[in-house]
C-alpha cells in the first residue's frame, strides 16, 4: 500500500547539503587567496584540517553505532574545519589543524548531540581551546609569499614546515592588531605604531600578515553578499556586529584619535569580516529571530571591539562570539515574533467590534 | 485601495499553466454516485430516503440535523442503490456513511422555482434558502454557508470579504469560474452582502489572474462590489491573512471575523448562492481542477458530488507518467489519497495526480535552527521550537509557544531545508490535545456521575440508619410502655 505522507506535498528545492554547499562557495574565493598569498604551507593546513574533521566524525559516529555516511554527506562537518582552517595562522604546524578540527566536531559538535545541537560554534570554540593551549603557535604569522614568488617556499619545502615544525627565517611577522598591541605595551602610540604597517587598501585587498583566509576583508564581503542573495542568511547579524565594532571605534577615535584607531582599521583587521558573514550567521549557534540576530550581531561587535582595545588578547571575535552563544538562549528566550491576533505580551487582542455582540 | 503589508509567507511554484486556460466542461454522468452523508464541519445528515427508492436530481436525500450540519441533496436522478459505508476522501481510506446512488442517465431535475427578483426576499429568508441548500464554505473549509450568514447578521457584520485568492497551487477552478461566470457570481456576493447587511464588499482576487480580475471588474461595475488585486503569495487565500492584506484588521486569538465586523466567503459559494437563490438549486456539484505533471490532459470539471476521483482522471486522458501521489486539493494543504475510488465531495477543490519530482521531498534531517520557518511563518509562531516540545512530548510547551494559533497552513514545512515534516507534528500535537481534552472532560463527566452516585447511597444509607432508629425508638416506647402498663396492673393487682 502506498506509504501516507502529511501536505504540503511540494518542498524547495533546498536541502541542509546545499545549504552547506552554498557556504563553502562562498568562502571559496577567499580561501583560494589565501592559499595563493600564503603558499602551499596554507593548503596543506587546510587539507589536514579538512581531513581530520572527516576521520574524527565518522569515528565518533561508529563509536555511537549511527550510520556514518548521511553525517558525513551533509557538510557540516568539512564547513566546520575549513573556517578553523581559515582561522589559523597560515603556517601553523600540522597537529594544531588536526587538534582543533578534532576538538570542533568530536567535543563542541558530536558530543552536544551532533549538528544542530551544539550550544558554542565549534569552529570558534576550537580556536579560542587552541590560542588558550598553545600561545605560541597560534600568533606565529609570517609575511605573505605569494605562490610563484621568490620567498615562496616549494611543495617539499612546504612539506616540511606544516609536518616537521621548519622555521624559514625572514618570514616571522605579526598580525596588525598584535603589533599595534604590542606597541602600546612599550608606550609607543598609535599613529607610530601604524605608520608603515597598515595601508587600508592591502587591509582591503588582503595582502599583509594574518590568518589563513582572514585577511581578505574584501572577498570575505563578497562571499557574505552572496550568501544574503542566496537567502541563506539575512544581512541582520553581518551589518550589527560591523556596527557594534564601528560605531564605539568612530566614537573613541573621534574624542581621543592619538590612541584608539577609527572604524576602517578595525573593520579591515582581525577576523572580523570572517566572523561577521560566517560565523554570528551560524544558524545553530544564533537566535532564531531578526531582532534577535541583530541584537546578538551587535553585542558580538562591541565585546570584539572591547576585548581588542581593553582586553589582553589582540583579537577578540572568537571570544565575542562564544560569550554571546551562551547568551542565545536567553535572546531567543526574550524575543519572539508576535503571535497574529495577539499582543506582544501574548494575550488576544480585544474584540473591538462594532457588532451588536457584548 | 491600500493594502496592508502580511507577514511571512511563501512563494510556491504555481503550476497554474497547467490547467488555467483549460475552459470548464462537464463531466460525463458516470455510472454510480457515492455521496458521504458528512461533507461539511458539524454534525453528519441523517438519510430520509430507502434503499430502491427513485429520485430526482435536486432531491433532499439525507437532511441536516443540529445547529451546525448541512443537508444533502440527489446530485442526479436514479435510484439509491445502497445505505453503507464507503471509503472517504481522507488519507485514512476508512469508511464512512454513504448513499450510493445508481443514475438512470436522464438527469431529470426536481420541479424547482425561479425568482424573478431575489431581493424581494426578506434577509432571514435568503440564509435559510441558502442552508436549505446544503452550501458549504467551497473554498475548502466547507462550514455550512448558512449558519454563518445568520451569525454574522446577528453580529452586525459591515464588510464582506469575497476570498478570489486560490494562493493553492496548480487549483485555477476558482480562476475559471470567475472568468466564465463573473455576473453570476456577483449577483450572488450581492445576495451575501443583503443578507447580512454588509455595507463594503470587497473581492480580493490573486496578481496571477489578470483574466478573472477583468471579468469580476466588468461584472461588479456599477455595484457596490469592489474588486481589489492582492499580491500573489502564499497563504493569501487563508481568512486570517485575507482580512488581514484588505483591512489592516487581525481577528483576536480563539475569535472569529464576525467579532471585527467582517465575514468572508469563496467566490465559488457565492456561484452557489446564486445557483440557490435565483433558480430554487440546491448544491449538487461543483468545480475541480484536475492537474498535477503525471495527469495527461489537465482541465476544469464541473463535477457531480459523488464522482469517484477516479473517473476525473480518466477523463483528463489518464496518467501520462506514473503518479508518486494523489492528493485531493491544492499541494500545500491537500489530503494525500491512497485509492482514487473516493468520491469528490463538496470540498474537493482538486483532484493532483504528482511525480516524484514535484514533490521533491527527501529523508528529514537534523534541524539546523536555520528559523527559515520563523521567517516563512505567516501568524508569527517559532515552528522549530514547537516541534522541539513535541518531539519530547512537552504539549502544554508547544501550546504556551502558540500551537493553538497554527493555521496549518504548511508554509514552514515547505519551506524547511531539513525537510522536517513540522505540520504533520503540529496536526498530530492538535488531535492529540483534542483527545486528552476529550478525555479530560469525559473523566469529569465520569466523577461527577460517581461522586452523585457515592451521595445518593449515602442518602439511602443515612435514611435507613434513620428510619432503623426511628423504628427502633418507637418499638423501645412501645416496650417501654408495656412495661410501664404491666407495672401498673402488678402494682394494682398488689
Amino acid at each position: 500500500m502506498t506509504q501516507i505522507a502529511h501536505s504540503p506535498h511540494a518542498h524547495v528545492p533546498l536541502t541542509i547539503n546545499k545549504v552547506m554547499r552554498l557556504v563553502m562557495i562562498a568562502l571559496a574565493p577567499a580561501t583560494l587567496f589565501g592559499f595563493w598569498l600564503y603558499g602551499w604551507p596554507a593548503i596543506n593546513l587546510w587539507l589536514v584540517a579538512l581531513l581530520s574533521a572527516l576521520i574524527g566524525e565518522a569515528l565518533v559516529l561508529r563509536l555511537q553505532q549511527r550510520a556514518v555516511r548521511p553525517v558525513l554527506q551533509d557538510g557540516s562537518g568539512l564547513l566546520t574545519a575549513w573556517l578553523l582552517a581559515l582561522s589559523l595562522p597560515p603556517w601553523a604546524p600540522w597537529w594544531i589543524a588536526v587538534l582543533g578540527s578534532l576538538f570542533a566536531v568530536i567535543i563542541c559538535k558530536q558530543l552536544f548531540g551532533g549538528l544542530g545541537q551544539n550550544v558554542f560554534n565549534p569552529a570558534m570554540a576550537a580556536r579560542v581551546m587552541l590560542l588558550i593551549s598553545f600561545p605560541v603557535e597560534m600568533t606565529t604569522w609570517v609575511v605573505p609569499a605569494p605562490l610563484g614568488s621568490m620567498h615562496a617556499p616549494g611543495l617539499l619545502e612546504s612539506l616540511a614546515v606544516t609536518f616537521s615544525g621548519v622555521h624559514v627565517d625572514g618570514m616571522a611577522s605579526a598580525s596588525l592588531l598584535g603589533h599595534v598591541k604590542t606597541e602600546f605595551t612599550r608606550g609607543i602610540g598609535l599613529e607610530q605604531a601604524l605608520s608603515g604597517y597598515y595601508a587600508p587598501l592591502d587591509a582591503l585587498w588582503g595582502s599583509r600578515s594574518g590568518s589563513l583566509g582572514e585577511t581578505a576583508a574584501l572577498l570575505l564581503l563578497l562571499g557574505g553578499l552572496f550568501l544574503i542573495a542566496k537567502r541563506v542568511i539575512t544581512w541582520h547579524a553581518p551589518v550589527a556586529m560591523l556596527l557594534g565594532v564601528a560605531v564605539p571605534a568612530l566614537i573613541f577615535s573621534t574624542l581621543n584619535p592619538a590612541h584608539y584607531p577609527g572604524p576602517v582599521y578595525h573593520l579591515l583587521s582581525g577576523g572580523l569580516m570572517l566572523g561577521a558573514f560566517f560565523i554570528v550567521t551560524d544558524p545553530v549557534t544564533s537566535p532564531n529571530t531578526a531582532t534577535g540576530q541583530f541584537i546578538f550581531g551587535l553585542a558580538c561587535g562591541l565585546l570584539t571591539w572591547i576585548i581588542r582595545t581593553w582586553g589582553g588578547y589582540p583579537e577578540g571575535v572568537a571570544f565575542a562570539v562564544m560569550l554571546m552563544n551562551a547568551a542565545t538562549p536567553i535572546i531567543d528566550h526574550y524575543v519572539k515574533p508576535r503571535i497574529y491576533g495577539r499582543d506582544r505580551k501574548g494575550a488576544a487582542l480585544p474584540i473591538a467590534s462594532s457588532g451588536k455582540e457584548s | 485601495m491600500k493594502l496592508f503589508q502580511l507577514r511571512g509567507g511563501v512563494h510556491p511554484e504555481g503550476r497554474k499553466e497547467l490547467s488555467a486556460d483549460r475552459p470548464i466542461r462537464v463531466l460525463p454522468l458516470p455510472k454510480r454516485l457515492f455521496v458521504p452523508l458528512q461533507q461539511h464541519i458539524g454534525a453528519p445528515a441523517t438519510p430520509v430516503v430507502q434503499v430502491g427508492d427513485k429520485v430526482l436530481k435536486g432531491q433532499l436525500i439525507a437532511a441536516g440535523q443540529g445547529m451546525i450540519s448541512a443537508p444533502v441533496h440527489a446530485p442526479t436522478s436514479g435510484v439509491i442503490a445502497a445505505l453503507g459505508d464507503y471509503p472517504a476522501p481522507h488519507p485514512s481510506g476508512l469508511s464512512i456513511p454513504t448513499i450510493t446512488l445508481e443514475t438512470d442517465g436522464e438527469d431529470r431535475w426536481l420541479e424547482t422555482e425561479t425568482l424573478a427578483d431575489p431581493f424581494a426576499l426578506s434577509a432571514e429568508e435568503i440564509s435559510n434558502r441558502v442552508g436549505a441548500a446544503g452550501i458549504v464554505g467551497l473554498g475548502g473549509a466547507t462550514f455550512p454557508a448558512a449558519v454563518k450568514l445568520s451569525l454574522s447578521r446577528k453580529n452586525g457584520v459591515h464588510t464582506l470579504i469575497m476570498n478570489g485568492g486560490e494562493c493553492e497551487p496548480y487549483l485555477t477552478c476558482d480562476d475559471r469560474i470567475m472568468r466564465e461566470r463573473a455576473a453570476k457570481i456577483v449577483e450572488g456576493i450581492r445576495l451575501i452582502a443583503y443578507s447580512v447587511g454588509a455595507k463594503e464588499v470587497l473581492v480580493g482576487i490573486e496578481d496571477n489572474k489578470p483574466e478573472a480580475i477583468a471579468a469580476m471588474r466588468v461584472a461588479a461595475k456599477d455595484s457596490a462590489v469592489n474588486v481589489v488585486v492582492i499580491p500573489s503569495m502564499y497563504p493569501m487565500g487563508s481568512e486570517k491573512q485575507i482580512i488581514q492584506v484588505l483591512t489592516g484588521k487581525e481577528i483576536p486569538a480563539s475569535g472569529r471575523p464576525a467579532d471585527i465586523g467582517i465575514l468572508v466567503h469563496n467566490v465559488g459559494t457565492a456561484f452557489a448562492v446564486y445557483e440557490a437563490i435565483r433558480y430554487g438549486k440546491p448544491l449538487v456539484s461543483r468545480l475541480v481542477t484536475v492537474s498535477g505533471g503525471a495527469i495527461k490532459e489537465p482541465c476544469n470539471l464541473q463535477v457531480l458530488i459523488g464522482t469517484p476521483a477516479q473517473e476525473l482522471i480518466e477523463f483528463a486522458g489518464g496518467y501520462a507518467k506514473p503518479p508518486a501521489r494523489l492528493v485531493l486539493g491544492g499541494t500545500m494543504m491537500g489530503q494525500q489519497i491512497a485509492n482514487p475510488i473516493v468520491p469528490v465531495v463538496k470540498g474537493t477543490s482538486g483532484v493532483l495526480a504528482l511525480t516524484k519530482d514535484e514533490i521533491g521531498q527527501s529523508e528529514a534531517s537534523p534541524c539546523i535552527r536555520c528559523s527559515t520557518c520563523v521567517r516563512a511563518c505567516p501568524v508569527g509562531l517559532l515552528p522549530l521550537e514547537m516541534a522541539a516540545h513535541i518531539r519530547a512530548a512537552d504539549l502544554p510547551g508547544a501550546v504556551k509557544l502558540g500551537l493553538k494559533d497554527c493555521i496549518s497552513c504548511g508554509s514552514c514545512s515547505y519551506v524547511c531545508p531539513a525537510h522536517i515534516p513540522l505540520v504533520h507534528y503540529f496536526n498530530y500535537a492538535k488531535g492529540d490535545l483534542a483527545t486528552q481534552e476529550r478525555g479530560k472532560l469525559k473523566q469529569e463527566a465520569t466523577k461527577k456521575l460517581a461522586d452523585e452516585r457515592m451521595a445518593r447511597m449515602q442518602r439511602i444509607e443515612r435514611e435507613r440508619q434513620e428510619a432503623a432508629a426511628k423504628r427502633k425508638a418507637a418499638r423501645e416506647a412501645k416496650e417501654r410502655l408495656a412495661k410501664e402498663k404491666q407495672a401498673e396492673q402488678v402494682t394494682e393487682a398488689v
